[in-house]
């Protein structure tokens, strides 16, 4: 067993893993935050997505010790105070979900699109961009407008931002 | 209309979870003291099993137990089945091998279930399966569809020659005579490729037993919890169906493949109480291209006969359907009756006659993907349909008008009875919205540019609602296909819907709730939609082929109505008022011609008071429940047509424009119907474009995995243009047809008869990726070349 400290959704988390462990397999089991999913062991569809240390990543290509001494922001840590962090509101407002199983991994490496790219995004670089992130339900269509507009919505809300 | 009723676009309510990461999905559940379940599948299409040691794994570290299909045999377990019966032309019935949970004396495809290890954590279940000796003779494998029955390789003992039947629609003397005065025919051959469905979720399952009470608990990713626990109960044999709870929490998409009932949930459940523990299964991707049903492939040969007048007087079809190599739940039911009885399309043609020969293979089950058999019935029609126009020197979509069918109800010769439809408004608006009548300005400006620019239609129908009772049960279901719902009002007014609908992504807590706003008159949060759970819901058939707003929501409109009518006492009552003076409008119970009238919320506690009234003449209380039957399917239908530029140089085809019309009825929620929409349409492009399961000869699959199955991603697909036109469907309370699936059946025909009209001439077949259209490209050009 590795000891491994690091901080997820602004919490210190202390933990004695296996050292084969994802860091998914640690989100999920060890700290019960299973808003974190996996849906391939290829690293190819994405529904892992977690930032670590302000980036995405796909936690099921992760171990759980190179996590070690990083900050990990999940699904569960975007929202604030009860309210929907501006890509959450726009994948509901646009419609840009159906059951869900994806959707996690969708808006964090949307987020971290708009943070690479800015919050201007056109429809041909939001497709590009979700390259890593397969989704079976929506056919991608709304998916981009949410991006888009979720993009925006965070140039309205810096103190979100200022939060990964 | 209402901001939260029938026709708005009411944003979900079930979407503050999803995006929070609040979900609750099979994986999520741990139970405590829950160990896990790990498969050990064959590495080989087809062998016997001369042996299996399973004692070097049981000193594995963490190794609870380990179970193979002789201990299911003795503790009698039985076999999964197929619930749908097939009679052969000469009518003995299919042939059905036996199905085990896990393998006796023989593995039949790559991923069959051996054997099962239980340990304390996954990864030593892993390390113990690995451990696992077992001595194989393998046998050759037959994996080809159109070679199954010419082949030696022997699948199940109780077909030779692989044939499950021979079965036939239609009627072939009327065809043959149609042939036989036709102007023209034409001919056509068709693979129908196969499929996996993969919903992102993969399939889980956690089994539990309670010592105290002989209660069992299954928690599993179902489409259709009470058909999974009938199944288990009554012809498995796992627990009995009074002591078995099946809980389908949220489920990440079925599609289809979480209709069935499979292997894993079967053991599950069972080993739970034999290692007094619970026992957790999730299915990794690379399990789940191996052993979730399949889809589609079929083989196919079709004509077409049209008249002096261009009109289509006869079609005749020949197809071998793959079903894998056992038969799983509904696979028979697929490429049988939700097949040829679409092959009329949306076409006036008096004589059709189809053939299908269903045989096995060495390879994974195949049974229904969205659409299921009418996908494949749509593919053959529209292709057919589009390259008789070519041949004959028309155009193509008015050929298609001149043979639409226009007269309501119409019978066609394969068992269906459309009820309504206007096939032309939909094709007019598609034209279009797909400005059409520029196309050809369009392909010039392509062809300036070295590239080739095709338009293809695809005039689709399909039959939905599935299904009155008893039309399935005369054509072999095992089962009737109405719905449940149960309406209970508490004394607070609020409402919680009980349905036996199941949602995996459709939105039902916010469609249903929709309903029950507009007709009760209350607000939507004040209305909860419960499913997925057998101990709630007391029975219900479950979600798939486009049924839960067609039956499900019939369901929950006749126990509100229900509801209402019990209402209308209990005012009659408290208003000092004859019952049949009683109005019930806008929310509020009133008495007619005064202004005396109390909310419906009132009605609701006074219900429960029961202060105005005796027991004796009313029964206090507000809650009812309906069964609704179908009286006939529904007839979704509608126009797709898609543009493409194909870059001869590459082989890349990219779908510059796509144009949907469909008329799917009376519309609850438009934006998660075009939500619908576009998923359909992504699965059908998907199938067109890029996807196909590929085994080798040996039958390895060799597409098990996102590398090398090519999902759509969001660059494969354009932004979609999606219109509507709308006719009632009469054969509802609600006139509701159903979405699910629309998009799925029409697209492959529109893709591949718009690359076809690019490259100009008919040989490409599914999927067309670039090397495929390269070579088409080629081969176009050749022509050229020698001038």
């Amino acid at each position: 067993m590795t000891t491994v400290s690091l901080t997820v959704n602004g919490q210190s988390v202390t933990a004695d893993v296996d050292p084969r462990t994802l860091l998914v397999q640690f989100l999920r089991e060890n700290l019960r935050l299973t808003g974190t999913h996996v849906g391939c062991d290829t690293s190819q569809c994405g529904a892992c997505v977690v930032h670590l240390n302000g980036q995405a990543v796909k936690a099921c290509t992760t171990l759980a010790v190179q996590a070690n001494a990083s900050v990990v922001t999940t699904i569960e840590g975007i929202s604030q105070g009860g309210e929907l962090h501006p890509m959450q509101a726009a994948f509901r407002e646009h419609h840009g979900l159906q059951c869900g199983y994806c959707t996690p991994g969708m808006i964090m490496s949307a987020i971290d699109i708009v943070n690479r790219k800015g919050n201007t995004l056109d429809e041909r670089t939001i497709r590009a961009e979700l390259e890593g992130n397969l989704c079976r339900c929506t056919g991608y269509h709304n998916i981009v407008k949410a991006v888009a507009a979720g993009a925006q919505g965070m140039a309205q809300a810096p103190v979100q931002q200022a939060a990964e | 209309m209402t901001a939260t009723g029938i026709g708005a676009p009411v944003r979900r309510k079930e979407d503050q979870r999803f995006v929070t990461g609040q979900g609750r999905y099979v994986d999520d559940f741990n139970r405590p003291g829950q160990a896990y379940a790990y498969f050990l599948r064959s590495p080989h299409a087809h062998a016997a099993i001369r042996s299996i040691d399973t004692g070097p794994a049981m000193i594995m570290p963490g190794v609870i137990a380990v179970f193979t299909g002789d201990d299911l045999a003795a503790d009698k377990i039985g076999g999964l089945i197929c619930g749908w019966m097939i009679h052969s032309k000469d009518g003995s019935p299919m042939k059905a091998g036996p199905h085990p949970a896990l393998a006796q004396g023989k593995v039949r495809y790559v991923g069959d279930h051996l054997a099962v290890v239980i340990a304390e954590t996954l990864a030593q279940a892993k390390d113990a399966a690995e451990a696992i000796v077992v001595d194989y003779d393998v046998l050759p494998a037959v994996v080809d569809t159109a070679q199954a029955t010419k082949t030696p390789v022997q699948v199940h003992d109780v077909s030779p020659d692989n044939t499950v039947f021979n079965w036939h629609l239609g009627n072939k003397d009327e065809t043959e005579a149609a042939f036989a005065r036709a102007k023209h025919v034409t001919k056509i051959d068709l693979v129908n490729n196969r499929l996996v469905p993969n919903p992102i979720e993969p399939r889980a399952a956690v089994g539990e037993y309670d010592f105290g009470t002989d209660n069992y608990t299954l928690y599993t990713t179902s489409q259709n919890p009470h058909v999974a626990r009938l199944v288990l109960s009554a012809f498995i044999g796992v627990a009995p169906e009074h002591k078995l709870r099946v809980i389908a929490p949220d489920v990440g998409g079925g599609f289809g493949s979480k209709i069935f009932i499979y292997a894993e949930e079967t053991v599950c459940v069972w080993a739970a109480k034999k290692v007094k523990r619970p026992v957790k299964w999730t299915s990794d991707r690379s399990e789940a291209f191996l052993s979730d049903a399949h889809g589609r492939d079929h083989v196919t040969h079709a004509e077409m006969a049209t008249d002096e007048n261009g009109k289509i007087i006869g079609l005749r079809v020949h197809t071998t359907a793959n079903l894998g190599a056992y038969l799983s739940t509904f696979s028979s039911s697929v490429p049988t009756y939700l097949y040829a009885p679409l092959l009329s399309g949306q076409y006036d043609i008096p004589a059709i006659y189809c053939e299908v020969d269903g045989v096995y293979t060495n390879t994974a089950p195949v049974d229904a993907y969205r659409g299921a058999g009418r996908p494949e019935a749509t593919f053959v029609v529209e292709r057919l349909v589009e390259k008789t126009a070519r041949e004959l020197g028309q155009n193509p979509a008015e050929f298609r008008r001149r043979n639409y069918i226009t007269q309501f109800p119409h019978a066609t010769p394969v068992i269906m009875t459309y009820d309504t439809g206007d096939y032309a408004a939909s094709l007019d608006k598609a034209l279009e919205i797909a400005d059409y009548k520029n196309f050809e300005q369009r392909k010039q400006e392509s062809a300036r540019r070295g590239k080739l620019r095709g338009i293809g239609f695809s005039s689709y129908i399909e039959a939905c609602g599935i299904a009155p009772s008893q039309a399935v049960g005369s054509l072999g279901a095992g089962v009737g296909l109405w719905e449940s719902a149960e309406v209970r009002v508490n004394p607070t007014g609020s409402v919680e819907v009980l349905t036996g609908s199941h949602s995996h992504g459709q939105g039902h807590e916010t469609t249903f709730a929709q309903l029950v706003s507009d007709r009760l008159g209350i607000p939507i949060d004040q209305v909860s939609i419960v499913h997925g759970d057998t101990d709630k819901v007391q029975f219900g058939m479950g979600t798939y082929g486009s049924r839960s707003g067609a039956v499900g929501m019939s369901a929950i409109a006749k126990a509100i109505d229900k509801v209402i009518a019990k209402g209308k006492k209990v005012a009659a009552h408290v208003l000092e008022a004859s019952e049949g003076d009683i109005e019930f409008k806008d929310g509020r119970f009133g008495v007619a011609g005064t202004d005396r009238s109390m909310a419906f919320g009132e009605i609701a506690l006074q219900a429960y008071i029961a202060h105005k009234f005796s027991g004796q003449d009313l029964e206090p209380g507000l809650k009812e429940g309906a069964f609704y039957d179908p009286t006939n399917f529904t007839f979704p239908a509608g126009v797709h047509i898609c543009e493409v530029e194909i870059d001869p140089d590459t082989g890349v085809t990219k779908i510059e424009r796509w144009t949907a019309v469909d008329d799917f009825g009376v519309i609850i929620n438009p934006m998660i119907v075009e939500g619908q929409v576009h998923g359909g349409i992504a699965q059908g492009v998907g199938q067109a474009l890029l996807e196909g399961a590929v085994y080798d000869q040996s039958g390895q699959l060799i597409t098990a995995s996102f590398n090398d199955y090519c999902m759509p991603r969001a660059i494969d697909l354009p932004s979609f243009q999606v219109g509507m036109t709308v006719t009632p469907c009469p054969s509802n309370p609600l006139g509701i047809k159903g979405c699910g699936e629309a998009g799925a059946i029409a697209a492959p025909p529109a893709v591949i008869n718009a690359i076809t009209d690019a490259l100009g001439h008919e040989d490409i077949a599914m999927p067309a990726t670039p090397q495929a259209v390269w070579r088409a490209a080629q081969k176009a050009r050749m022509p050229m070349a020698a001038e």
